[in-house]
């Protein structure tokens, strides 16, 4: 492990007097994929959203490979970090080829290029080619969110900020978009930072959860850790329920077994 | 019928081309100016607020006066410029017709587009920042092209409002397809009216259906439907607009007429002698009351005919009556000193307001003079046209008879007459000169107080035509040169149900009638029947 990737120095916002994330620091080192676990309102997503600025901190400071995130337009920052949430968001009015190329575009690619990285991507994603010329509205919804991830890594970013990216899909897909998304995670020596309200998603993916109740960290470990127990109670107690499922997962599995 | 038709047809060209290009450019206009407003109005609520009311009050207001109303705001404008800056701008036709229609077209495009806008999905507005867009790749690259379905829709309804409302330049002096619909009503023409609300509302549902179908094709993202769109707007636009581009340079003299069948045929005589001379002409018709005088004296036309009661009461603000010599000559000098208008003389004929009643109905009543109508008055419902009860003539009349009608409606003209004609009133404000009054035998009512002016017709010049040698030597031997019954007659011709012709066959004839060299001023007898002078401008 390097230098730290991410570093937010006391970042905080409120919303009309009330505080979605109070004075919160956090590093995040290259190459890690860290979750940030928490119920709805627990100030995840605002944390997420100030690392590449989409909500402006109200106070502290966002450091991103070592430069201050203020010391360029948010914009710019913006495109050297992949982006993918809950809703996709794919353009509806380009095919996904072109919705793919928004990135390079951006980044100013030339077309040889940009199509020479399209080829890759759809590899990447495990999507067929032959996909490329469809619209968002022609596909399903793994389909979709494999199309928003490869377009937020097109421009080949450093770093992936996801924002609930599986939490509409059905859970095999879930489960298997996951796995793919960790195993590219690793390919590329990406750092990711995760936001999910879904603990097995953060036990399984991650190797660091951070979890957050009222815009503060209550916990921060390895899923190992975690499990482990820790001294919060409101962490303790949200560990306790993926350990009981399982566990009853494991006697039914076994009981059958015995019958 | 079939001539008519003809005629209608043969005019069809030099309308239609004025009407394309006067509503294409409000369209592009207003586009220009609502699209950046409707950017700015989605990212402001203050804005959007501000300018949705502001676009919904403009639309509040009748189309043709907002038409009129530009009219003396451009005029103080260019007066303001004419000062300041050295030289001042056309305050009538074009400008302040594109001004009103623009505004006109604004709302449908801003409100569309600012609902447009903003109904794009958040999560693609999220992704598109996310992704690291600026605000105005954001706008150009996502917003607008998801939005452009919606404006689309707004541009058709304001393209099928402009094209419509832009009949109603014609009163301001631009030509549009209104000139049949104006001119129409005026001679009863019903086969004019016919014709300029078929191609206005023909003219509107092309460019709807062409506009209709680049929404679709934009909607449904098909480049086919987006080309035949545009091709089929562009194609018909260059078809539409080809007769502009074959006018010549040159400055022609500009004839005006107001909005009445006496002022086209006159209009048409003056331009016929001009061309004889080989100069290039055009006629601003249909001109509003007030208007055309400010438009002479402003030299956007030329020439026009208006009447010296009006002169005198409306321009000079005068309220007595020392005459009829008097009040030409006082008008002479008058208006020479205060805008230089050059008042060439009298054509010979006056043209009066006055109080005129079916001949049956003034026999049993036993009225000859207003004073004799005044104590019967109240019993009575008078019709009007639509500005008489709002001219000093009127309230003179009133005070010095003391008139108080049961009841007062106004009419356009043409069908003030017919509401005499079936009784449903039984005095009307009528023109000596019109031709429905003597062929219909109306008695004209005398004025023994002389309670309002005279009304010869009198040549007005143009202070920048004033010294224009030619030009003024082409157009003296008008003067003194028209009869009342000359006038009335063609006046008639123009305005009968039956057998009309148009006031360009009616100039011609009244041209034959003309008396050559006749004497400089001369003033033709005084009608038989002309106490009751009242008048119509």
């Amino acid at each position: 492990m390097t230098a730290p990737e991410i570093e937010l120095r006391g970042v905080a916002k409120s919303y009309g007097g009330v505080a979605a994330v109070k004075p919160l620091s956090l590093t995040i080192d290259t190459g890690a994929f860290v979750a940030l676990l928490g119920g709805s309102g627990c100030g995840k997503t605002t944390t997420l959203k100030m690392i590449n600025g989409l909500i402006a901190p109200d106070a502290g400071e966002v450091v991103i490979a070592g430069r201050s995130a203020t010391d360029e337009p948010p914009h710019r920052l913006r495109r050297r970090i992949g982006y993918v949430f809950q809703e996709v968001g794919l353009f509806p009015h380009m095919s996904v080829a072109e919705n793919i190329a928004v990135g390079p575009r951006l980044a100013g690619w030339d077309k040889a290029r940009t199509a020479r990285r399209a080829g890759e991507l759809f590899d990447l994603v495990a999507l067929s080619p032959e996909i490329a010329p469809r619209f968002p509205a022609q596909l399903s919804g793994g389909q979709r969110q494999r199309v928003g991830v490869a377009r937020a890594l097109a421009a080949g970013p450093a770093i992936m900020l996801m924002d609930e990216p599986f939490g509409a899909l059905d859970p095999l897909i879930r489960d298997a978009l996951g796995a793919d998304y960790r195993a590219l995670h690793d390919r590329l020596s990406l750092t990711t930072v995760m936001v999910t309200h879904d603990v097995m998603e953060a036990l399984l993916l991650a190797d660091r959860v951070v979890i957050l109740d009222a815009g503060e960290v209550i916990a921060d470990g390895t899923p190992t850790d975690l499990l482990a127990g820790h001294g919060d109670p409101r962490a303790t107690a949200l560990m306790e329920t993926p350990l009981r499922q399982a566990r009853r997962v494991q006697a039914l599995a076994g009981g059958g077994r015995d019958a | 019928m079939h001539e008519r038709f003809a005629a209608a047809a043969a005019l069809l060209p030099a309308y239609l081309s004025q009407h394309v290009l006067l509503s294409l450019s409000a369209l592009i206009l207003g586009f220009a100016i609502s699209l950046p407003l409707a950017v700015a109005a989605t990212r402001n609520a203050s804005i959007r607020w501000v300018s949705l009311f502001v676009a919904s009050l403009i639309q509040t207001i009748p189309s043709l006066a907002l038409l009129a109303l530009f009219y003396p705001l451009l005029l103080a404008l260019s007066v303001l410029s004419q000062r300041w800056l050295g030289h001042g701008f056309q305050a009538l036709g074009f400008a302040p017709s594109l001004m009103a229609l623009t505004l006109y077209s604004m709302l449908p495009i801003l409100r569309n587009s600012v609902a447009g806008l903003m109904g794009v999905d958040p999560a693609v507005v999220e992704a598109a920042k996310g992704m690291g867009m600026t605000s105005l790749q954001r706008l150009l690259w996502v917003e607008a092209p998801l939005a452009a379905p919606v404006i689309m829709a707004g541009a058709r309804t304001a393209a099928v409002w402009t094209i419509g409302a832009a009949t109603l330049a014609t009163p301001v002096g631009q030509t549009s397809l209104g000139n049949y619909i104006f001119s129409g009503l005026q001679t009863e023409n019903w086969v004019f009216v016919l014709f300029g609300c078929a191609a206005a509302a023909g003219l509107a549902l092309a460019t709807d259906q062409l506009l209709g179908l680049i929404e679709v094709g934009l909607a449904k993202r098909s480049r086919w439907r987006i080309w035949a769109g545009a091709i089929g707007l562009i194609a018909g636009a260059a078809v539409a607009l080809s007769p502009l581009i074959a006018a010549p340079g040159e400055r022609a003299y500009v004839v005006g007429a107001k909005n009445f069948s006496e002022q086209s045929i006159l209009a048409e005589l003056i331009a016929r002698r001009l061309e004889a001379s080989g100069a290039r002409v055009t006629v601003k018709e249909d001109l509003g009351s007030a208007t055309a005088y400010r438009a002479l004296a402003a030299g956007e036309i030329d020439v026009y005919v208006d009447y010296s009661g009006t002169l005198w009461t409306n321009v000079l603000h005068r309220t007595d009556n020392p005459g009829r010599a008097a009040v030409l000559t006082g008008l002479t000098s008058g208006l020479r000193r205060r805008d230089g208008v050059l008042v060439l003389g009298s054509l010979g004929f006056e043209n009066a307001y006055a109080l005129a009643m079916r001949p049956d109905r003034a026999r049993a009543l036993r009225i000859a003079t207003i004073a004799d109508l005044a104590p019967r008055s109240p019993d009575l419902v008078m019709g009007s046209d639509l500005e008489f009860l709002s001219r000093p003539e009127w309230a003179a009349l009133r005070a010095a008879y003391q008139l108080k009608f049961r009841r007062l409606v106004s009419y356009q003209p043409t069908f003030m007459y017919r509401a005499l004609e079936s009784s449903e009133v039984d005095v009307i404000s009528a023109f000596s000169s019109d031709g429905r009054v003597a062929a219909e035998h109306l008695v004209l009512l005398a004025d023994p107080k002389n309670a309002i002016p005279p009304y010869d017709a009198v040549l007005l010049v143009s202070p920048r035509r004033a010294s224009d040698r030619r030009f003024v030597a082409t157009l003296r031997p008008l003067v003194g040169a028209i009869s009342l019954s000359a006038m009335q007659a063609a006046n008639l011709s123009v305005d009968r149900d039956r057998d009309k012709v148009s006031p360009a066959a009616a100039a011609e004839v009244l041209a034959r009638s003309i008396r050559p060299g006749a004497p400089l001023h001369s003033l033709a007898p005084a009608p038989p029947n002309g106490g009751a002078r009242a008048r119509r401008d």
